[in-house]
Order: structure tokens, then C-alpha cells, then sequence
């Protein structure tokens, strides 16, 4: 293929292919193995479903190819299947290239044959050949080409064979004009397909695709065929005459249902060209396959769930040990970085804005980049082995019970690491409620950025051999809180039938490094670019928030002070007086202080709200924003003493529950929540998870509070 | 009547009807399972709650409550 890679401008030599397939059949493979040329990803537009374009040239033709999404049949089921349906239904392109899994083919053409009606030219690929022929499938692509009367061409992605004969084919059918696939119904249907174009025929019916196609549109109950029809003068005679038809083909397959007997009808043409064109010649053996042996172990009833826990302990260590090490490099480089920078600017107020605000904002998000790295890997590891399948399978029993799906437990378990990458995560559920569900509930995973506060008060009440304990007891709390909290939701919010659980078991796969690359590499850049401008925004906001308005006055007092001051210590305890009463009258201290009567029921004063409001930026802010307000510098960690001594002091035990319970329940943090809307697909969401959490940590907090009260602590 | 769910694990069996509504009857038509599929129940999941069946070379999950939809012979 062409390397010489250019931007495709819009010309007349240019060929726009739409690549669809049923999942699992090695798309994205192909994709890759099309060209090394530009991989351009991007999102459909309002959905969370990345849509990969390839670009490049070969012979006369710029190519665009877009992957779309895999899906079963055109349903909307999933997000996937949605897209995919309006992208062929909507978007201009010049030619599908139908993959199909070669080992698999009955199935596949399911798919195939709804594809004909489209009135597209199109392509099929006969993807996995290799495999194919391993296990004795032997297909006829050039007797199956000429039954359907559609080009089939034998590729393999893995091997890299075919491909470039595939791309000949795709520009010799662009060059000729559109042939009419073959397909063949049983007699009922036919009759009454024959009956429905003759009278199209008839009126002299204007339109681009063709009157067969039409007639088995309206047959199938098609909603789009049905809109452009429904206005047009024919429709009056056309409808009883659909009605009768629809009656006879489903007394022919007994069945109320017509998209059921035409799924049955595909799958008796299915079955003819099957039997035509496939030969095996190995008779299939009755002893078990590979992915058969591999499940009787990964699925065992007794076995399975060690095993799979085993393997995401695995995981999360390596995420978080493994992640550490590159963590410390950044950190300790935007520190330096910081600081270079800062010896640069004379201006105090830019200075601290393009230290403090902008560069520890970007840096805390790249911070956060090898732990996603390496779980995104993780997970495009137990994805396309097709492992995630059976997780979900052996899950789906306990999970179901609160309302979830199996295969929720990946994202709430990733939640305690970060909610960043759980909420990115959740993108492996398929379904959009068991989706938002599971978003909503990921924030009661309590996170590693609120360990330092936990650490902290655990400290500061308990005896150094308990505080351990109570730092589980608060981790499981909160996840038994999230349970319910998916319960409650699921019978209020997201309340209806259950949505089915009927998933694919795919074969169990070696993984390609090229594809879990690229698929990492998209998703890392991706929250780079999106995360990073929006949460360095945010950082910007609250480095605002908390260091203005200015008091001159009050500054000019402490200084003088401060120079008269003896020794460093008191030098010290005036300066930490100083950011204390600079906060206080900041911004930030201001809604503090107005919203202290909403925080007194609760048992908190005007320093612990402001700091649970400077947490909603993110929760290693809460820690430094107390040690700043009860006067100690905001140089302090959860292991200083004095903040704990203070902590002791100032705040009563039940005000402690009340404000750990509000830890616990409410927002992660600003970069979570950008992500959050991102992945729930509208800001509308973020309000209700802002409602809900917010109210659920309020009314969990009060009774925590009172509770603690009432107990005579 | 026999459901799917009252299958032993290895049985195979013929789909004689679907009785589910309508968008899980789509999902189930999309995987295969329609009527005169034969179907092999391969795994239980523990405590019946997910099904691991075979319909032509496809693998399929189904939860307990879609299985009992499912008539079989």
C-alpha cells in the first residue's frame, strides 16, 4: 500500500467505505492491517462510542475507511447497534465492506443479508481464512460471489493475506455500476414481495433504491421506509394491502411476530448458501476444543471466582505498585518544573497562578496517566481474550441481585484505585441503564485520593491499633452503601424490567500487541486532551476562588508583624495566622461561612464546609485546606501531629462520623466529574449525580451525626 | 413444557418458541436462538443463575430469567 500518507480532500477519486461486521469478528484487525497508514480517532457525535477513520492512498483513490462499531443485526439494543444502524442509514458513503468471520459464516450472514437492503454496493470480506482452514473449513468465495452476486474475498487480518486484493475489489465494484444482490425468500414471501413492487410499478413510484428493496423494507416493518412512504398519496391502497401481506407471511411461520419470520427466513437462506458453498473436511470431531478445555477451568462453578479475583488483585497491584514508580518521576518533575518556572516570574500573583494553578493542575492529571496506562491495558488484555465474557457470567449472579450487571464489577473495583479510569472503564457495559447505573454508584468506591482524610481522622479518634480497622470498616461501608445505593436506584430512578442478559461467549483469543497499542494509545490521548484542558481549568477556578479578593490591609499588618516578630517559630504561627484569615476572606471563605447554617444540622462549622468544598475540586485538597484553616501552614500531611491534635481538639467525635460519612458519599472530584459527564453522555447527568450524591451524603450524615450523638459519644 | 432452564448440563435440545417480549425476542433472533436452533447447554453458572449454551458455533450467556423463556424439545 501507498505510505505516502495525505489528508484526503474532497474529490472526485475519492472512496468513502464503511466497514460493519458482528463484534468479534476482527474489524479492528483488519483495520490495522489495511494500512499503517493515519489511524484518526475520534467520537460519534453525543456518544461515548470511539469511530476510528483510516486515511490513505492506493492507486488513483484516496480511502476513508470508518470502522463502525460491531453489531448483531440492526437492532438498538445497544449503543453500537445504534450507531451503526443510523451511520448506514444517514451518513453518505460510497461502499460497505461486510467482515465476516469465516469459521462462523451461517451466523455472520445474518447480518449480511439485512445489509442488502441498504441499497449500497458492497463487499464482502471473508475474515480469518487462516483459521478457516485450520479447523477444515473450506469456502468457495468465487461460487459464493456469484450466488449472492456480491464480491467475497478470502482475507486474513492476523496474516495479513488478502488484503490487497480485497482493496482491488473495493475499487473495481466503485468503478461499475451497483449489481443487485441476490436473495432469495420462501414462496409466501416472495408472492407477496412481487405483489407490492408490481404495484409500485404501478404508480410509477419515484425512488433511489430499488422497488424491491422497498418492498421488503416495508415488509420488515422498516420505520424509516415506513416515514417516506406514509405521506406519499399510495399509501392509502398500499396499507391494506401490507396488512394482508403481513398476515400471510406470518401464518406461514406461525408466528405474531414478522421480524421473527424474516430472522427465519435469513436463516434459511443462511443455511442454502452455507450448505452451498462450505465444505468441512475434517468431520467435526465430538472432542473438546481449545476454548471448551480453557472455560471448564475459567468457568468452573467452584473455581472461576478465585480464579478471576487471583487475576484482578494481580491487576491492581500492578496498576498501583507498578504505577507508582512513574508517578513519583512526574510528580517530582512537575515539582521541579513548578518551581524553574516560578523563578522566572517576578509578578507574585502570575507566578502563583502559573505555578500553583495551572502547572499543579495539569501535572495532577498527567500524574494520574500510568495508572490508566497500565489498566487500560489490563483491560484491553482481558477484553479481547475474551475473558471479560466469563467475568461477567460468573458475576452476573451476585451483581443482579442490586440491580447491576456482572460486568459491573470491573468498573467498581477500579473505583477504589481512582474514578477517573472506572468511570472510562464502564464503557465495557453495553447497555445504557446498566451503564448510568453503574457510574452512579462508582463514587461510593471510595477512591486513593481520600485515603489521606480517612487516615487522618481514623487517627485522630482511635488508638493506633484500631485505626486500621476502622479504615476497612469505612472502605466497606461505603461499598455496601454503594449496593444499596444501586438497589434504591434501580427500584426508583432506573426502574422497568431487568434488562436481558444474553451476551456472546466469544473464543478465547491470543491477544495482538498492534491492536491493544492503538487501543490504549486512543484512550490515553483522549483523556490527555479532553481531561486535561477542562480540569486545568478547574484548577485555575480554584486557585481563584481561594486566594482572591486581596486584603491589602490585612497582608501589609502581618507583614510588619511578622518582620518584628523574634523567633522563627512565631514567625511561623503568624504566617500560618495570615493564610488562615486570607482564606477565611477569600472567596472561597465567603460561601464557606454563608453556607454554614446548611452544614450546622450536620454538626460542622464554617472550616470543615469549606473544606468539604474545596474536596469537591479533588480530596487530597481537603487535608491541606484544614491544616490551613486550623492555622498550621498548609504544608501538612495526615502524619503531622499537631493536625491531628488539633482535629481532637477542635471537633467533637459525631462531627468527625458526620464529615467522614460526607467523604465517603459525595463527589469524587472535579476530574472525575468532567469525565463522569463525558462518559454518561450530557451534563444533565452530572446534575442528577451532583443531586444525588449530595443529598444522600446530607441525610446520611445527619443520621450519622445524631446517631453518634444519641450513643453518648 | 420444557424451558431451557430445566436443562441438564451437555443436554441438546430444539427451540419450539420463544415467549419473551419483544426487544428480548430481537436480542435473542440477533444471537441465533430462534425457533428450530438447536441449542447444548454447556456450563451452569454457580447456582443456576447464568447459562452457558451452544447454538451452532456461537457461545451465548443467558441469566436464568431469559432461559426460562425459552421452550425447548
Amino acid at each position: 500500500m501507498n505510505e505516502n500518507v495525505k489528508k484526503c480532500p474532497i474529490i472526485a477519486n475519492h472512496i468513502k467505505v464503511a466497514l460493519v461486521g458482528q463484534p468479534n469478528v476482527g474489524k479492528s484487525m483488519l483495520i490495522n492491517s489495511v494500512s499503517n497508514a493515519h489511524l484518526h480517532v475520534g467520537n460519534f457525535s453525543g456518544v461515548t462510542v470511539d469511530k476510528t477513520e483510516v486515511l490513505f492512498d492506493y492507486k488513483h483513490y484516496h480511502f476513508t475507511v470508518v470502522d463502525l462499531p460491531g453489531t448483531y443485526a440492526f437492532t438498538d439494543y445497544t449503543i453500537e447497534e445504534r450507531v451503526t444502524r443510523d451511520y448506514l442509514c444517514a451518513e453518505d458513503y460510497d461502499i460497505i465492506i461486510n467482515v465476516v468471520d469465516s469459521t462462523n459464516l451461517e451466523k455472520n450472514l445474518q447480518l449480511t443479508a439485512e445489509l442488502f437492503t441498504m441499497s449500497k454496493k458492497m463487499v464482502i470480506a471473508l475474515n480469518m481464512s487462516d483459521e478457516a482452514e485450520k479447523e477444515g473449513i473450506e469456502i468457495n468465495a468465487e461460487y459464493m460471489s456469484e450466488l449472492l452476486n456480491i464480491p467475497c474475498v478470502k482475507v486474513s487480518a492476523a496474516q495479513k493475506t488478502g488484503i490487497e486484493e480485497l482493496i482491488n475489489t473495493v475499487v473495481e465494484v466503485h468503478e461499475k455500476p451497483k449489481p443487485e444482490p441476490k436473495l432469495v425468500f420462501s414462496e409466501p414471501v416472495e408472492e407477496e414481495i412481487e405483489n407490492i413492487v408490481s404495484y409500485l410499478q404501478k404508480h410509477k413510484f419515484q425512488a433511489t433504491n430499488s422497488y424491491r428493496n422497498i418492498a421488503i423494507n416495508l415488509l420488515k416493518e422498516n420505520k424509516r421506509t415506513y416515514a417516506k412512504l406514509h405521506d406519499d398519496p399510495i399509501w392509502t391502497e398500499l396499507q391494506p394491502i401490507l396488512i394482508e401481506a403481513s398476515k400471510h407471511i406470518e401464518l406461514h411461520h406461525d408466528t405474531d411476530d414478522i421480524k421473527e419470520a424474516f430472522a427465519e427466513e435469513y436463516a434459511s437462506f443462511n443455511r442454502g448458501i452455507v450448505a452451498e458453498v462450505v465444505k468441512v473436511k475434517k468431520p467435526l470431531r465430538e472432542e473438546k476444543t481449545l476454548t471448551e478445555k480453557i472455560d471448564s477451568v475459567l468457568i468452573h462453578p467452584l473455581y472461576g471466582i478465585p480464579i478471576f479475583l487471583f487475576l484482578m488483585w494481580g491487576l491492581f497491584q500492578l496498576t498501583f505498585v507498578l504505577g507508582a514508580v512513574p508517578m513519583d518521576w512526574i510528580d517530582a518533575f512537575f515539582g521541579w518544573f513548578g518551581d524553574a518556572v516560578g523563578a522566572t516570574i517576578t509578578n507574585d500573583d502570575m507566578r502563583s497562578l502559573v505555578v500553583d494553578g495551572l502547572i499543579a493542575g495539569v501535572g495532577a492529571v498527567i500524574l494520574f496517566t500510568p495508572n490508566i496506562i497500565i489498566l487500560f491495558i489490563g483491560i484491553a488484555l482481558l477484553e479481547s481474550t475474551g475473558y471479560m465474557s466469563r467475568v461477567a457470567f460468573l458475576l452476573d449472579g451476585f451483581f443482579h441481585k442490586f440491580g447491576l450487571h456482572g460486568q459491573s464489577f470491573i468498573p467498581l473495583v477500579t473505583g477504589f484505585g481512582c474514578s477517573i479510569p472506572a468511570y472510562m472503564s464502564a464503557r465495557i457495559l453495553k447497555n445504557d441503564r446498566d451503564r448510568l447505573l453503574t457510574l452512579f454508584i462508582i463514587s461510593f468506591m471510595s477512591c486513593g485520593a481520600r485515603l489521606p482524610v480517612y487516615v487522618l481522622f481514623a487517627g485522630a479518634f482511635f488508638s493506633e491499633s484500631i485505626a486500621g480497622n476502622v479504615l476497612f470498616a469505612i472502605y466497606i461501608t461505603g461499598a455496601m452503601l454503594g449496593l444499596i445505593a444501586a438497589k434504591v436506584l434501580k427500584l426508583t430512578a432506573f426502574k422497568g424490567a431487568d434488562e436481558p442478559f444474553v451476551m456472546e461467549m466469544p473464543k478465547y483469543r491470543l491477544p495482538s500487541v498492534k491492536l491493544i497499542w492503538h487501543t490504549v494509545l486512543s484512550k490515553t490521548l483522549m483523556y490527555l486532551k479532553k481531561a486535561g484542558t477542562f480540569i486545568a481549568g478547574a484548577t485555575v477556578l480554584i486557585w481563584f476562588l481561594s486566594n482572591y479578593p486581596h486584603n491589602t490591609e490585612l497582608e501589609k499588618n502581618y507583614e510588619v508583624k511578622i518582620e518584628q516578630a523574634h523567633s522563627q517559630e512565631e514567625k511561623n504561627k503568624l504566617a500560618n495566622e495570615l493564610a488562615s484569615k486570607n482564606l477565611e476572606q477569600s472567596y472561597l471563605g465567603r460561601i464557606g461561612a454563608f453556607s454554614e447554617p446548611l452544614f450546622r444540622p450536620l454538626g460542622l462549622d464554617w472550616k470543615m464546609a469549606v473544606a468539604l468544598e474545596a474536596g469537591l475540586a479533588a480530596k487530597e485538597v481537603v487535608v491541606s485546606t484544614l491544616g490551613v484553616l486550623y492555622a498550621l501552614g498548609d504544608d501538612v500531611s495526615e502524619t503531622t501531629y499537631s493536625l491531628k491534635d488539633a482535629i481532637s481538639k477542635n471537633i467533637s467525635f459525631a462531627s468527625a462520623v458526620a464529615f467522614i460519612v460526607i467523604i465517603m458519599v459525595y463527589l469524587p472530584c472535579f476530574a472525575a466529574s468532567v469525565v463522569f459527564t463525558r462518559e454518561a453522555g450530557g451534563i444533565k447527568y452530572f446534575f442528577y449525580l451532583l443531586a444525588f450524591t449530595s443529598i444522600t451524603a446530607y441525610v446520611l450524615a445527619f443520621l450519622a451525626y445524631h446517631i453518634t450523638l444519641l450513643l453518648g459519644y | 413444557m420444557k424451558r431451557l432452564i430445566d436443562c441438564e448440563k451437555g443436554e441438546k435440545v430444539k427451540v419450539v418458541k420463544l415467549n419473551a417480549n419483544y426487544d428480548l425476542k430481537q436480542r435473542l433472533i440477533s444471537f441465533g436462538v430462534m425457533k428450530d436452533a438447536q441449542i447444548q447447554v454447556l456450563e451452569h453458572a454457580p447456582r443456576k443463575k447464568t447459562i452457558e449454551v451452544k447454538v451452532g458455533k456461537m457461545r451465548i450467556a443467558l441469566r436464568a430469567e431469559e432461559a426460562e423463556l425459552i421452550e425447548v424439545k
